[in-house]
């Protein structure tokens, strides 16, 4: 795969590419959060 | 961590707190010490090749840890998760940043905001990852550290290459659409490249290196005392899991305000930036004690959560604030000589709280009133900073590589 990004990017890459980090990150934010209301109780 | 998977006593041949405390100090040491040293081979191989190499070296690291735990050696963990994760942790901390700069010439704050908080985020991600597996692992007879260690080892491995396979630089000359380079540049932000190494002979790397140390000192000793800090000053209010609560959202906060506030600095400039975390900081840090003494915990917690979000935002805003003033060509290099000022600053910062700390406990001052002191010489770290921004200027010409330089050293000349 080259390394210049001069080739485009089609949709589902960048669907995965996003899904990639994000849902992985928004399992950690959500348990942090979770977490965090015990401050609240 | 291991008190949440059911371990109330140690056995006698455990390792000691003490000496396990190495490894992260060693791990940090060479995350700086990696950064620094292969900060241009970084620039001029490329970011995948970096990549796979932080790959390597993070995950394997990882592997060699979880051999150390099975052998029950403590030197092999030092050399797995301090040397060998260090350097890993070094090469991918300043891969993207460079790469995401040149993909966003006309935000490079968001840019950077975007690779910092990346990293903020998977302190999200690792903690109750490691507490699940250690759990999933653990026996009465068995904590399945070595195991987590195996299965952490895999799945950053899994995660990072994916990373370095689809990570690309924009071609040279790349604009956004629509993107026009302002015709008269701002006074503060060049458009011209400085050599890695000719950066170390400008005060204003100096400065800025004072800026970055100022700014996490007074976050760091904070944050690794925020859960202890809460409770002191707030007896019978907040309970450990409140604590853990409060940590938790210190770190949500830490992570948004990396995104947040650099983004920000594209609109009001890196110096402004900065401005506004010294001043605001020193408001904020002079504010807590006396929320403290009055028992405001609201307020209190408010404070703090400002705070981290601006020691966030500065770690963050600073490979931009390189940018502007050292250009896009060298800047992943230069960020990585710039982290020393992250390593002096994970020193000084919980060896002033908790020295501070205990120096008042034992001279008779109350737990509760105990980080006072604390809190006004973190105040007084941030008006070191802002002397230091004031007096960032333009980078003299005479520091600029010209065109015939800038061949020979990537090689073309």
């Amino acid at each position: 795969m080259s390394e210049d990004g001069a080739r485009g990017t089609t949709a589902l890459e960048l669907a995965l590419a996003w899904g990639f980090v994000a849902i992985p990150l928004l399992w950690g934010i959500y348990g942090t959060l979770v977490n965090a209301l015990k401050l609240f109780q | 961590m291991t008190k949440l998977i059911g371990i109330a006593k140690s056995a006698p041949d455990d390792w000691k707190l003490t000496d396990l405390g190495w490894i992260f100090s060693i791990a940090i040491f060479f995350l700086g010490a990696s950064a620094a040293v292969f900060g241009r081979w970084v620039e001029e191989g490329g970011p995948r090749r970096a990549m796979f190499a932080s790959a390597v070296c993070f995950s394997g690291g990882f592997l060699i840890s979880a051999l150390g735990v099975w052998l029950h050696q403590l030197w092999i963990v030092y050399l797995g998760y301090g040397v060998l994760g260090g350097i890993g942790l070094g090469l991918g901390y300043i891969s993207p940043v460079s790469t995401l700069i040149k993909w966003f010439p006309d935000r490079p704050g968001m840019a950077t905001g975007m690779a910092i908080m990346g990293f903020g985020g998977g302190a999200m991600i690792a903690s109750p990852l490691s507490v699940m597996l250690m759990g999933y692992f653990s026996s009465p007879t068995h904590v399945g550290v070595a195991e987590t260690f195996v299965v952490l080892g895999l799945v950053y491995a899994c995660f990072m290459l994916v990373g370095a396979a689809i990570v690309r630089t924009p071609p040279p000359g790349w604009k956004p659409e629509g993107f026009v380079p302002p015709a008269t540049p701002k006074k503060l932000v060049t458009t011209r490249d400085v050599y890695v190494y000719q950066a170390l002979k400008t005060p204003q790397f100096w400065m800025i290196w004072v800026v970055l140390c100022m700014n996490v000192t007074a976050g760091i000793g904070v944050l690794g005392q925020a859960s202890a800090m809460s409770q002191e000053m707030f007896p019978g209010r907040v309970t450990a899991a409140a604590a853990g609560g409060f940590v938790g959202l210190l770190s949500i906060f830490n992570m948004g305000g990396r995104f947040v506030w650099a983004s920000t600095s594209d609109h009001i400039g890196r110096k402004n930036t900065y401005y506004v975390f010294f001043l605001l900081g020193i408001v904020l840090y002079s504010l807590v004690p006396y929320f403290g003494t009055t028992g405001n915990l609201t307020l209190f917690i408010i404070c703090f959560l400002v705070i981290l979000s601006m020691y966030g935002g500065g770690f963050a805003t600073v490979p931009a604030y390189l940018r502007d003033m050292f250009g896009t060509r060298y800047v992943g290099a230069i960020n990585g000589l710039l982290i020393t000022a992250w390593s002096v600053a994970g020193i000084l910062g919980p060896v002033l709280v908790n020295y501070i700390r205990q120096y008042q406990i034992d001279s008779g001052v109350p737990k509760a009133q105990a980080y006072n002191v604390t809190m006004y010489i973190m105040a007084g770290l941030l008006v070191v900073g802002l002397i230091a921004n004031f007096l960032i200027k333009a980078v003299d010409d005479r520091h600029h590589m010209d065109l015939e330089t800038a061949d020979e050293v990537i090689g073309v000349g």
